[in-house]
């Protein structure tokens, strides 16, 4: 992959022909991670981290560096991304409602449309709700999709009121006998009150056919986002207790890496990756994988 | 955040007035503060660097140090380079030729179709032209009903062909058809793609040397981190893109990626979307933007008040 391959050079680059961690090789290190997104903040979280590590242990090389680097990263995205999630199966609630939230553009649709795929492939029987009755031909977007891969889809007129479609798809789910219930909504950026308010509407609705749903708020981000996904997943997550992370478009060039300090700030795991348009292009986060793919060839 | 960056810089200032004399380290200091600031906006790594680099000069030439407030005027320094820097005035789209051909292109779910509406409106409208959009992405699920339904909301013909796989002939049958019914201005919708997917690269670059756009439009989402530069740069690379559109700029981003567009392929920016509606559209303005990088209201009034 070209750009973990890219990545990799730069670490590579970074600590050629040094012998010891010193500040120049932090300053660069500093480059290599703020250029992926991971922000000053959490840089320089990492950065002192390292430093005590080489103050510590008084001596670092340079080809110590790569797995310090590696141990400290995954700390930061450790307690919160459990090996939990080792399947495309779910547990005991059936049906299991996931409801999928972001700002425009970032991929909902898709990762359902995708997601949808996988549970089926996993022997589930899968619904949508399409309760995007907003942007254009959203509902037949997400029609295509149900089509494409083999799922059904609920959806009324666009234009009608989201958390009535939410409603009936659950109370769909529900006579059908369904595993998965996954309801899609409009994109919507956070600093949209009235919206940000509707989306709370949306996830309380369904907790009246099903108690305890939605089981898992899953909030889309895009990886060439930068630091604005932190301001978005604060906002999704105080109108809907999000729980969950998807992180779509890693078959580009941008490194995602403004997910190691949103894991690391606010206690949500990266569930899902998405690594392409089609419908077998997601794949469940690894944070091992996601980690080593940053430095590994 | 930074909303009070100025405020910040005159303490760290009040603090290096207190040690005496004024050297380059202590300015040193202050630029780290605006770099943390220029980073956390998602401006470029090394776009950061170099405007602090420079604004440094600047502020030592200036003289920063012995005013009364020289975070407020550091700040208005800033403010005037970032503008300066982004292109100054406006560019406007202009209209060579019958039919005006314009290419839109740009990264998955950046805000093309969208725009592409928005641009036949704004034409429309405020030009006076008569408009035809082309529905060119034939990957993405209900792409073509996306934009039929906008052309619909604002009474714009699109130009689609259900049948073809094919976006250079569809893009060719787009031209011809505008020019039997008279539209003046051809909007031609791609599919989103990434700088590094070879094949739709190419796509692209076919799509443009049959129907020579006189506009080619590269949408860009505000939000963009430190990507943008590499995405800007392959499509100026592949298409010589003749401007940039910067989308979904009512949300709270800083925006930095605009500066770094800028910096990088010294392509003028022409229009911000800032809403979902088909009316959401405005052109560029980069003194407004400068500000909004900086995270600050009106600067110039600020200075004046000190
Ligand atoms: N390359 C790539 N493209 C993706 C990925 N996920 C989604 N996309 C593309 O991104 C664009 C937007 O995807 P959507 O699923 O429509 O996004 P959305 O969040 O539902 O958008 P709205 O509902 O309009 O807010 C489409 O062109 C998708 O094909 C991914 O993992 N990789
Ligand atoms: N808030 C806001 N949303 C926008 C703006 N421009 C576009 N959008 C939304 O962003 C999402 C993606 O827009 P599209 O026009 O479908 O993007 P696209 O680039 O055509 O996507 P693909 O064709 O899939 O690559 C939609 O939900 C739009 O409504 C904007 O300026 N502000
Ligand atoms: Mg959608
Ligand atoms: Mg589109």
């Amino acid at each position: 992959e070209k750009t973990k391959d890219n990545f990799f050079s730069k670490i590579t680059k970074v600590i050629a022909g040094k012998s010891t961690v010193d500040d120049d090789v932090l300053d660069d290190l500093e480059e290599v991670l703020v250029t992926s997104d991971v922000g000053v903040t959490t840089t320089l979280k990492i950065i002192e981290r390292i430093q005590a590590r080489v103050a510590r242990d008084k001596y670092v090389s340079t080809s110590e560096l790569n797995t310090l680097l590696r141990d400290e990263i995954q700390n930061l995205l450790a307690e919160n991304n459990s090996n939990d999630f080792n399947s495309f199966e779910y547990g005991n609630q059936k049906p299991y409602v996931i409801m999928v939230v972001g700002v425009n553009g970032v991929g909902k649709t898709t990762t359902i449309g995708k997601l949808a795929h996988q549970l089926k492939q996993a022997g589930n029987k899968v619904v949508l709700g399409a309760a995007d009755t907003f942007r254009a031909a959203a509902v037949d977007q997400i029609q295509l999709w149900g089509e494409r891969v083999g799922v059904r889809v609920v959806a009324q007129a666009m234009g009608s009121d989201p958390a009535s479609v939410a409603y009936d798809t659950l109370r769909s789910a529900v006579s059908n006998g369904d595993d998965v219930a996954i309801i899609d909504t409009a994109g919507r950026l956070h600093n949209k009150v009235g919206l940000m308010n509707e989306l709370t509407k949306i996830k309380n609705v369904m907790e009246k056919v099903i108690p305890g749903a939605p089981h898992e708020i899953l909030l889309v981000l895009d990886a060439s986002t930068g630091q604005n996904a932190i301001e978005q997943c604060k906002q999704f997550t105080e109108a809907t207790n999000v729980n969950a992370l998807a992180l779509t478009k890693l078959d580009g060039t941008a490194k995602g890496g403004v997910v190691i300090g949103i894991s690391d700030q606010f206690k949500i795991p990266v569930k899902y990756i998405g690594v392409g348009e089609g419908m077998n292009d997601l794949q469940l986060f690894d944070r091992k994988g996601f980690v080593n793919s940053l430095f590994n060839k | 955040m930074f909303e009070n960056l100025s405020d910040k810089l005159d303490r760290a200032f009040k603090v290096l007035k207190g040690q005496g004399t004024i050297t380059e380290i202590n300015v040193a200091e202050t630029m780290k503060e605006i770099r943390k600031a220029l980073l956390d906006a998602d401006v470029n790594y090394k776009t950061a660097k170099a405007f602090t680099d420079d604004v440094r000069q600047k502020a030592l030439g200036d003289n920063v140090l012995t005013t009364i407030s020289p975070g407020q005027l550091l700040t208005k320094i800033m403010n005037d380079e970032l503008t300066a820097l982004m292109g100054g005035t406006t560019a406007e789209i202009t209209f060579p030729a019958t039919p005006t051909i314009i290419l839109i292109a740009g990264l998955n779910g950046a805000g093309k179709t969208t725009f592409s509406g928005k641009l036949a409106n704004f034409l429309k409208t405020q030009k006076n032209k008569k408009p035809l959009l082309v529905a060119d992405d034939i990957y993405r699920p209900a792409a073509i009903t996306q934009l039929q339904v906008l052309g619909e909301q604002i009474g714009i013909p699109v130009y689609a062909n259900l049948e073809s796989k094919d976006p250079v002939a569809i893009a060719l049958e787009g031209i011809a058809h505008a020019k039997a019914n008279g539209n003046n201005v051809v909007i031609i919708d791609t599919a989103g793609r990434l700088a590094i997917d070879e094949a739709m690269m190419v796509e692209i670059e076919k799509v443009k040397s049959a129907v020579n756009p006189h506009e080619i439009l590269f949408v860009v989402d505000a939000m963009t981190g430190q990507d943008a530069v590499n995405t800007a740069k392959v499509f100026n690379d592949r298409l010589d893109f003749t401007g940039a559109v910067l989308t979904k700029l009512d949300g709270d981003t800083r925006g930095g990626a605009a500066l770094s567009i800028k910096s990088v392929v010294n392509k003028p920016i022409k229009f911000i979307g800032t809403g979902e509606k088909m009316e959401a559209l405005d052109v560029f303005h980069p003194e407004r933007m400068a500000s909004r990088i900086l995270g600050m209201g009106d600067v110039v009034s600020l200075v004046e008040r000190a």
